[in-house]
């Protein structure tokens, strides 16, 4: 009698290994492309990383790029980038832009005299704009901020991993490890190619990434483990694909909802946290495609021991259901 | 079957009003950010004036009053990372150490001979002996002047390396002794920052160690980065010296014992001054604004007895003589001794303004550094892009949330509404926990808690597609709901914990922000299990009992 919006059919019997030549290569493909570009193309790396100052101007009056950069240079800051900001939040005569100016020789973070001699420089152009922030870091700081960044990301992608092999069996942790190596990538590929401003809350995207991305690929082992007690006769294959038929509603629909809210933070949360948001809305669709098309792939690739101990089967059943409950 | 035992039920829906209650103050908060202001400036000063009244009772006092705090990216403020140069510390104890050395050295002149400070790192004291054979005798004397450290890891360390290099005596402080200097500089500096930040009367200042030789300073409210370093930045090292002489020329070299240093307002003018200040800013004990005889601004200041001695002492042995008050290794001032001040108490007169005589009266009260700091980070927020981001991340939440709500009421109906009643119980407990425990919410966090929205209904999720499931083979919709919760349960527990080790992993490493990131996000975690697996359970529960449905559609 009630309506129900079903995303995916009550019950599915989708081929999910059908294209298991195109998925592999294609995601074998991405992050190999993905490694490259940032090799090749490099990231944005944001004053966390790099060092140097960023000022954040607003003004009434439209910005003028060319203006702002005829006014910074006889000042002689060395690299200075200047971009303009646009955000569907901003009011109509709300003009943002962001000054970046490199870290200075011989001084940690920017002096108070320098940052003065930048705003009035800026102030005779347009004597309406104001300076919502700035923020400098000197270049002691962000090297161990860069330092501290991969600790964190190798330390959660160790644990993570210990923890699946405890939980599971050692296939599904290197299973879990290549589709999370995989999600990595690909999104420090996108923001390499886009040249997305890759700061430290980035990073703290990235983890989140870690997070969800596994998540989606438990529930999906769980379920694995669940059905390879069932089926003890059923090919490893069969079993996999059964498993993800089965949690597929489930997948889709915390996908659903998890990108919905992201999506409106994206599009209305404002440009000063679009590139953490967009790092993880873009990172929640990788981990979904991962823990579908990757982590499983690789557990089927390694085989699961089923067999274990020909002598005893029903040894097999306890041992699973025990860790299972 | 499908049954909760009652203290079960009252507990759940105790936690839940406990949520909502605590987070209620969220919704008012200008009002309790007024009412705790007022409460914590009254008690302070021991009486209430009328608008602090009208400010507490804004709020009544036997509610809540934990609010979220507010991290700087969205209250707007100043952040700065200084390193202390622990080094300093270093120099100067070794110049306070030499006059001593040079005397125990020279009393012993008949076995050593004549001895000469060498240049070196000033961290150093390198002393030439004359007579090599003396060598041994002097080591004796520099090491007598050692004393034991005490620390956690050695006791009974000597404070001093004594060691020899030619014909030079080369006296350190040890490693034990460094170790130790580093942690008092330390303690000191957090101290003398608290202070100052203090008397500038600032909203809830963050002051805190990081690491071994750096320290943390967030004020919020105040206008700009470059406002606070000067605050905090300047030494305060104020020191009154003997004048040897006056000059034009900087690049002359200062004869052993004297420095040349500059004059603050007339440029291009030195004073030549005996190295050894008579008195200096430790002895004080007050400094205020003042103004002198002519209606300009100064500071007036008054040392304690043994500085009250010692100045006294020199003024009146030198009357007639010009003496400087120096700050920072420039001369603020040199006014000529017209009679002993035997009080202690005096004034500094100079080019000041008003404002720059009440900092400088800040910063002598609340004594030096005892060494100089470099920052390495500073950043600035301004109120209103602070405003700008919580306006948006209020937006957003609550398209977000409307959003989830309608799709998960479209898929799951009925069991749809009781998540939706569950998430918002995990909004008022996120808020509830982040108020009690001081928690300070950031821009990142903000994206955390609408990120927990989007995940929270995950539990309910996959419940209710086991519950569906079990539907399709299970005998009865209770026993399917009853299978639903237990069958769920491994996937989501595993789940949970793997973005729970992330999570810790973030809190851990991370700063600012990305902390309150963490924080978020290990609370919405928490939230979130809680409330998908007891109050939604409780709600199923309380439905069932009451309509007893034969057949239920999930």
């Amino acid at each position: 009698m009630a309506f129900r919006l079903k995303l995916v059919p009550e019950q599915t019997n989708i081929d999910f290994f059908r294209w298991q030549w195109l998925t592999f290569w294609g995601s074998v493909a991405l992050v190999v492309a993905s490694i490259i570009a940032s090799a090749v193309i490099g990231l944005n790396f944001g004053i966390d990383f790099r060092g140097g100052t960023t000022i954040r101007t607003e003004s009434t009056q439209v910005v003028d790029v060319g203006s702002y950069r005829q006014a910074l240079q006889p000042l002689g800051l060395g690299d200075v980038s200047i971009t303009q900001v646009f955000d569907p939040t901003f009011r109509a005569d709300q003009h943002v832009a962001m000054v970046r100016i490199q870290a200075q020789e011989g001084a940690e973070s920017i002096t108070p005299e320098t940052i003065t001699r930048v705003e009035d420089a800026l102030k005779t152009v347009d004597p309406a704009i104001t300076f919502p922030s700035v923020e400098s870091v000197g270049p002691k700081v962000s090297g161990e901020l860069i330092t501290t960044a991969i600790w964190s990301v190798l330390a959660a992608t160790i644990a993570i991993v210990v923890y699946i092999w405890l939980r599971f069996e050692w296939q599904f942790a290197v299973g879990a490890v290549v589709a999370l190596v995989h999600d990595i990538a690909l999104t420090i590929g996108i923001f390499s190619v886009f040249q997305i401003k890759f700061d430290l809350t980035i990073i703290a995207a990235l983890l989140t990434i870690l997070g969800y991305s596994i998540n989606d690929t438990v529930v999906v082992f769980d379920r694995l483990r669940e059905n390879l007690i069932k089926y003890k006769t059923m090919p490893l294959r069969d079993v996999c694909n059964l498993s993800v038929n089965e949690t597929l509603s489930r997948t889709v629909m915390t996908s659903g909802t998890t990108l919905i809210a992201l999506i409106s933070l994206l599009v209305l949360g404002g440009d000063v946290i679009r590139g953490f948001v967009f790092a993880m809305t873009w990172g929640v669709i990788v981990g979904t495609y991962s823990s579908v098309y990757v982590a499983k792939n690789v557990v089927l690739m390694l085989g699961v021991k089923r067999d274990w101990g020909k002598k005893d089967d029903a040894a097999a059943g306890t041992q699973f259901a025990a860790s299972g409950k | 079957m499908l049954q909760m035992p009652l203290w079960k039920q009252i507990l759940i829906w105790a936690l839940c009003a406990l949520g909502l209650l605590t987070a209620a103050p969220n919704l008012f908060y200008n009002r309790v950010e007024q009412h705790n202001d007022a409460v914590a400036a009254s008690t302070k000063a021991g009486f209430e004036t009328d608008a602090q009244k009208a400010d507490i009772a804004g709020w009544p006092s036997f509610l809540p009053s934990g609010i979220v705090n507010l991290g700087l990216d969205l209250r707007g403020g100043a952040h700065l990372l200084a390193e202390v140069q622990v080094g300093d510390v270093y120099k100067s104890r070794m110049d306070a150490m030499w006059p001593e050395l040079r005397r125990a050295l020279a009393d012993a002149r008949g076995e050593i001979g004549g001895i000469r400070r060498m240049p070196s790192d000033p961290t150093i004291l390198k002393v030439q002996i004359e007579k090599p054979e003396g060598m041994a005798r002097a080591v004796e004397i520099a090491r007598g002047l050692a004393s034991p450290v005490v620390t956690l890891t050695g006791v009974g360390q000597s404070s001093l390396d004594v060691s020899v290099e030619g014909d030079a005596l080369v006296v350190q402080l040890s490693a034990a002794e460094k170790t130790a200097t580093d942690d008092r500089t330390m303690q000191q500096s957090l101290e003398i920052i608290r202070r100052r930040v203090d008397a500038a009367g600032t909203r809830e200042p963050t002051i805190q160690r990081e690491g071994a030789d750096r320290i943390l300073i967030q004020v919020p409210g105040i206008g700009s980065a470059s406002e606070l370093k000067a605050l905090i930045g300047k030494t305060a090292q104020l020191t009154f010296h003997p004048v040897l002489g006056r000059g034009a020329d900087g690049n002359e070299i200062a004869r052993p014992g004297e420095v040349i240093l500059p004059s603050l307002d007339d440029k291009g003018v030195y004073y030549r001054l005996d190295a050894t200040p008579v008195v200096s800013g430790q002895d004080l004990v007050d400094a205020r604004p003042d103004f002198d005889q002519n209606g300009s601004p100064a500071v007036a200041f008054r040392f304690d007895t043994t500085g009250a001695r010692k100045f006294g002492e020199y003024t009146a042995n030198n009357v007639g003589q010009l003496f400087a008050i120096v700050l920072d290794n420039e001369v603020i001032s040199a006014p000529q001794i017209r009679s002993a001040i035997p009080g202690g108490s005096g004034q500094i007169t100079g080019n000041f303004t008003v404002e720059s005589s009440t900092n400088l009266a800040v910063l002598l009260r609340a004594g030096a550094l005892p060494a100089k700091m470099t920052f390495l980070e500073e950043r600035t927020i301004g109120p209103e892009l602070g405003q700008d981001s919580i306006d948006a991340g209020r937006i957003a939440a609550v398209v977000g949330m409307i959003a989830v709500v309608a799709l998960m009421i479209a898929s799951y109906g009925l069991f749809g509404v009781f998540a939706t009643a569950a998430l918002m119980i995990n909004m008022a407990m996120i808020f509830g926990i982040l108020s009690s425990i001081g928690a300070t919410l950031t821009l990142p966090g903000i994206a955390g808690i609408v990120l927990t929205i989007g995940m929270a209904v995950d539990a309910n999720v996959l419940v209710f597609e086991r519950i569906r499931e079990e539907l399709r083979t299970a005998r009865g919709p209770a026993r399917a709901i009853e299978l639903g919760y237990e069958k769920a349960m491994s996937a989501i527990i595993d789940a949970n914990i793997t973005t729970f080790i992330t999570a810790a992993i973030l809190f851990f490493l991370g700063s600012g922000p990305v902390k309150g990131f963490a924080v978020t996000l290990v609370v919405g975690l928490v939230t979130s299990v809680f409330t998908a697996i007891y109050v939604t359970r409780l709600l199923v529960v309380l439905w069932f009992a009451r309509k007893r449905p034969k057949t239920i559609t999930v």
